[in-house]
C-alpha cells in the first residue's frame, strides 16, 4: 500500500500558514490518520459498529479528547485518580439515561456528582465491596452502562479477558481508577489551578485543569483544557476544538474515497 | 323473608372491660361516653342505674360505681376472637357492632337440625371462648330478630318468632326501639306509643311526613325490613410461622430451613393474585428473645428474596454491636432461633407486577443485577445516595441501602447557614484523616476564641507520616457551631480551605485540638 509509506512524515503539529510544502504535508497527515482509521475499522471484531463504533454520549468538553469522539461501549478506559475526572465523564451517560455504578470509592462525593450533572436516581454505589470487586463489578456491568472501578488489588490476567469480553458482549463501559491492562484509551488530569482562593480570603470558585487522554491508536496524546467546575459547576473547554467531530467524519469518508483508490 | 339469627352479647363494654383486666367481676361498674352511661353491669344494673344516665346521676344512685370511659378499640379487639370462634362454625357472619352479629339463620338451621339447636351451638360456641349469657333471636329480618334477642330473658335466652309473626311480635314493643329517639319522641306527641299502631299509619302519609327516613322506620315497624346481611369478609391469613425444633443456631442452617416457608409464603400471595412489597420477618431465640424488622422491596418478594432477608436479618441480630443501619426492634438474638415468622405487609394486586411481554426493561436488569450483588455482599452493601440538608458534608448526603426507602431529616430547601459554599468536593473522605497544619515557623496553627489563627498556615502533613505539602493559598477560618443546647451532638469546629503546591484543593477542619482533612476537591 502506497499511503502507509507516507506515515513517517506524518508530523501533526504541522501549523497553518507554513506556506505550500505545509499544505501537502498536512493534507499526508490527513491521508495518514484517515486510513489509520479505517484499518481500525476493519480491525474491529463486531460487524454492526465496523465503521460506526458505538457511543455513549459523552460530554461535550470530552468527547472530542476521547479516541472516536466519545466513551465507547463495551470498552474499558483508565483514569487517573481524581473523582472530578470520573464524575465529568460519567456525567454525560447519566445524563442521557444510562444507571451508574461506583464500585471500591467510599469516599465519592454524592453532591459534586450532582452538581457536574449525574442522576442520583441512576447512581449505584458499592463502597466496599472488599476481595470480591471484580465479581461485583462483572455482575453490576451486566446491567449498568457505566460501571467506575477502584481496583482492591492486583487482578489476574484471565479475569480481566473474562471481564472484558463479558463488557463488549454487554456493551457496558468500565472507567478503571488506577491502572489496567488493555484499555482503550488512558484518561489522566495534570496542571490543574483552583481560583478564588487569596492568602486569608475568599472562597473556591473553579478550576482550570488538563486533560490528557493517550490511546493505542493516536501517534500522541491528545490534551484540552477545561475548567472543571467552571464558576457555574458546569465543566466548560477552554480552548479550541482540537479536531472537530465534523472534520473527523469527513477523514473517514476521505479513507473510504482513498481505499477504492487504492484497490 | 330472610329468617335472620342475631346473637346478641348484653353489656360487652362492661364485659370487655372485664375481660381486658381493667375492672374486677362483681363490683358496680359503668362505661361512659360523652359523660353517658353506656353500659352498665348487672351489680349497677340492680342499684338503678340505666343506659343513658349521666355520670353523676349514675354516680348518686349508686356511690360504690367504678367508672370507665368507653374504649371501642378495647370491645372490637376483644370482640374479634369470639367472631373467628363463630366463623368456625357458621358462615356469613356480620358484625354489627361488637357484642351484636347476625347470620343468616336457614344455613346453619339445616346443618344442626332446627333453629333452636343452631342457636344453642353458637351459644356453647361463645361459652367456650368464656362469655356465658348470650341471647340469641331467630325472627324473619334482621330489625326483628335483634328485638327478640333482647327480648330473651337470661335464663331462656333463645327466642325465636315463627315465620310470618314478625308484625305480631312487633306490634306491643314501644316506639322506643327504633332507636331514634327525634322520631319516637314526635311519635309519642301525635299519640303514637307501638309499633303496631306506627306501621297502621299508611306507608305514603307517613313518608309525606317523616321523609325517606322515617318511610325507612315504618318498613321496620311494619316486619318489611328492607335490609340484607353483609357478611364480614374474613381477613386473609397470610402470616407463616415455622417452628424449629430443635432450635437452630447457625445462619445458614436458618435460611436453609425457611426455605419452604417462603416458597409458601409467596405461593398463597400468587393464590390470592397478590405481592408482597413489604414483609416483616420475627425471629425468637431459646431465651424468648424476640427480634423483628420490616423489609421493603422495590419491586415485589420473590421466594429467593425472603430467604436471603432471613439471612442478613439473622446476621445483622446475631452480631455483637448493633451495627445494622435498618432499625431492628427489640433487643439482639442471644441463643438459637427457635421460631421463624414471616408476615407480608404490604400488598400489591399481581397485575401491577406482571413482567411485559418484552420483558419489564432496563430497570427490572438493573434489579436483578444489584440483588445479585446484595446477596453477596449483604444488603448495606450497594447504596444509592441522595442529597440532604445539613452544614456538614457527612451530613449533607444521605446513603440509603437498595431497595429501602429514604428518610430525609434534615430538609434540602432550608438555608442551613455555615454549610460550604459551592463547588461541593468531588471526594468526600469516609472516616477523619488526621492532619498537621503548620504555619511558616512550623508551629500547628491554632484559632482562638475570636476566630484569629495563630499563624497563616503554610503547609500541612498526615499525622500518619508523609511529605509536607506547601500551602500556596487559603480562606477561613469558617466557624462550624450546631447545636450548642444538646451536649451529646453539640459540635464546634472551624474549617479552611487551602491549595496546595499541586494544585489540589482540601478542606481542613479543626476540632478541639486537633486537625483532619475532610474532603479533597480533586
Amino acid at each position: 500500500m502506497p499511503a502507509l509509506a507516507l506515515s513517517p512524515l506524518a508530523s501533526p503539529d504541522a501549523g497553518p500558514g507554513a506556506g505550500p510544502a505545509a499544505g501537502a504535508r498536512l493534507q499526508t497527515v490527513d491521508t495518514v490518520q484517515a486510513l489509520q482509521a479505517r484499518i481500525d475499522a476493519l480491525q474491529r471484531t463486531t460487524l454492526d459498529s465496523a465503521l460506526m463504533p458505538m457511543l455513549m454520549p459523552t460530554h461535550e468538553a470530552l468527547a472530542d479528547l476521547l479516541p472516536d469522539g466519545g466513551l465507547k461501549e463495551g470498552a474499558a478506559y483508565s483514569v487517573t485518580p481524581s473523582s472530578a475526572l470520573v464524575m465529568a465523564l460519567l456525567a454525560g451517560p447519566s445524563a442521557a439515561g444510562s444507571w451508574c455504578g461506583v464500585v471500591g470509592m467510599p469516599e465519592f462525593g454524592v453532591e459534586a456528582a450532582e452538581a457536574m450533572g449525574l442522576d442520583l436516581d441512576r447512581l449505584v454505589l458499592v463502597p466496599h465491596p472488599g476481595d470480591q470487586w471484580l465479581t461485583v463489578t462483572a455482575s453490576i456491568a451486566d446491567a449498568l452502562g457505566v460501571v467506575v472501578v477502584k481496583p482492591g488489588r492486583a487482578a489476574g490476567d484471565a479475569a480481566v479477558a473474562r471481564l472484558a469480553s463479558r463488557l463488549r458482549e454487554r456493551g457496558s463501559t468500565l472507567l478503571v481508577v488506577g491502572a489496567w491492562p488493555q484499555t482503550e484509551a488512558m484518561i489522566s488530569l495534570t496542571e490543574s489551578r483552583w481560583s478564588g482562593l487569596g492568602s486569608g480570603s475568599g472562597c473556591l470558585t473553579s478550576r482550570e485543569v488538563t486533560v490528557t487522554v493517550t490511546s493505542r491508536r493516536s501517534p500522541r496524546p491528545v490534551s484540552g483544557r477545561l475548567l472543571m467546575p467552571d464558576p457555574e459547576q458546569g465543566i466548560r473547554r477552554l480552548d479550541p476544538r482540537a479536531m472537530p467531530r465534523a472534520a473527523a467524519r469527513t477523514a473517514t469518508e476521505r479513507a473510504r474515497e482513498a481505499w477504492r483508490e487504492v484497490g | 323473608m330472610l329468617r335472620a339469627l342475631c346473637l346478641w352479647v348484653p353489656d360487652w363494654p362492661v364485659l370487655a372491660a372485664v375481660r381486658d383486666g381493667a375492672a374486677r367481676v362483681g363490683v358496680p361498674l359503668a362505661v361512659v361516653a360523652a359523660n353517658r352511661v353506656v353500659a352498665c353491669s348487672s351489680a349497677a344494673r340492680a342499684q338503678g342505674v340505666r343506659r343513658g344516665h349521666r355520670r353523676r346521676e349514675a354516680q348518686s344512685l349508686c356511690p360504690a360505681l367504678v367508672v370507665l370511659p368507653h374504649d371501642d378499640d378495647r370491645d372490637h379487639r376483644l370482640f374479634s376472637p369470639l367472631v373467628d370462634a363463630l366463623e368456625a362454625l357458621v358462615a356469613g357472619v356480620q358484625v354489627v357492632r361488637p357484642g351484636l352479629v347476625m347470620v343468616g339463620a336457614g344455613g346453619p338451621a339445616r346443618y344442626y337440625g332446627g333453629e333452636r339447636a343452631a342457636a344453642l351451638a353458637l351459644r356453647s360456641a361463645l361459652a367456650e371462648e368464656g362469655v356465658s349469657d348470650a341471647r340469641v333471636g331467630i325472627a324473619d329480618g334482621a330489625f326483628t330478630a335483634d328485638l327478640a334477642a333482647r327480648d330473651a330473658p337470661a335464663d331462656a335466652p333463645v327466642r325465636i318468632v315463627p315465620p310470618g309473626a314478625a308484625a305480631a311480635f312487633l306490634a306491643p314493643q314501644p316506639v322506643a326501639a327504633l332507636d331514634d329517639p327525634d322520631l319516637a319522641t314526635l311519635l309519642g306527641r301525635l299519640g303514637v306509643r307501638t309499633l303496631g299502631e306506627f306501621a297502621q299509619l299508611p306507608a305514603e302519609a307517613v313518608r309525606d311526613r317523616f321523609g325517606e327516613r322515617g318511610a325507612h322506620r315504618h318498613a321496620l315497624a311494619s316486619a318489611r325490613d328492607p335490609r340484607g346481611l353483609v357478611p364480614r369478609i374474613p381477613p386473609l391469613d397470610l402470616e407463616r410461622v415455622l417452628e424449629l425444633e430443635p432450635p437452630l443456631d447457625r445462619v445458614d442452617q436458618v435460611a436453609f430451613a425457611v426455605r419452604r416457608l417462603a416458597d409458601e409464603v409467596v405461593e398463597t400471595l400468587s393464590g390470592h393474585r397478590l405481592v408482597a412489597t413489604a414483609i416483616r420477618i420475627g425471629f425468637r431465640d431459646e431465651l424468648g428473645g424476640e427480634h423483628e424488622r420490616a423489609w421493603l422491596h422495590p419491586r415485589s418478594f420473590r421466594p429467593s428474596e425472603i430467604v436471603d432477608r432471613v439471612r442478613w436479618q439473622l446476621s445483622g441480630a446475631t452480631r455483637t454491636a448493633g451495627a445494622a443501619t435498618g432499625a431492628p426492634t427489640g433487643p439482639d438474638l442471644r441463643a438459637a432461633v427457635s421460631r421463624v415468622r414471616i408476615v407480608p405487609e404490604s400488598l400489591d394486586a399481581l397485575a401491577h407486577h406482571e413482567p411485559g411481554l418484552w420483558g419489564a426493561g432496563p430497570d427490572e436488569r438493573v434489579h436483578h443485577a444489584l440483588a445479585r450483588v446484595q446477596s453477596l455482599l449483604g444488603h448495606e452493601a450497594v447504596l444509592t445516595a441522595q442529597r440532604s440538608g445539613g452544614r456538614s458534608l457527612a451530613e449533607r448526603r444521605v446513603l440509603v441501602p437498595w431497595g429501602d426507602r429514604a428518610v430525609l431529616t434534615r430538609p434540602l430547601d432550608r438555608p442551613w447557614p455555615g454549610a460550604l459554599p459551592q463547588p461541593a468536593p468531588a471526594t468526600v473522605y469516609a472516616s477523619r484523616h488526621p492532619v498537621a497544619v503548620v504555619d511558616e515557623r512550623g508551629e500547628t496553627v491554632r484559632v482562638d476564641e475570636r476566630l484569629r489563627l495563630s499563624g497563616s498556615p503554610a503547609g500541612f502533613a498526615p499525622s500518619a507520616g508523609g511529605a509536607v505539602r506547601p500551602i500556596v493559598s487559603w480562606a477561613g477560618p469558617w466557624p462550624l457551631e450546631e447545636r450548642w443546647w444538646d451536649p451529646a451532638r453539640a459540635r464546634r469546629a472551624h474549617r479552611l480551605q487551602v491549595v496546595d503546591s499541586g494544585g489540589v484543593a482540601w478542606l481542613l477542619v479543626l476540632e478541639g485540638a486537633s486537625w483532619w482533612a475532610e474532603a479533597k476537591y480533586d
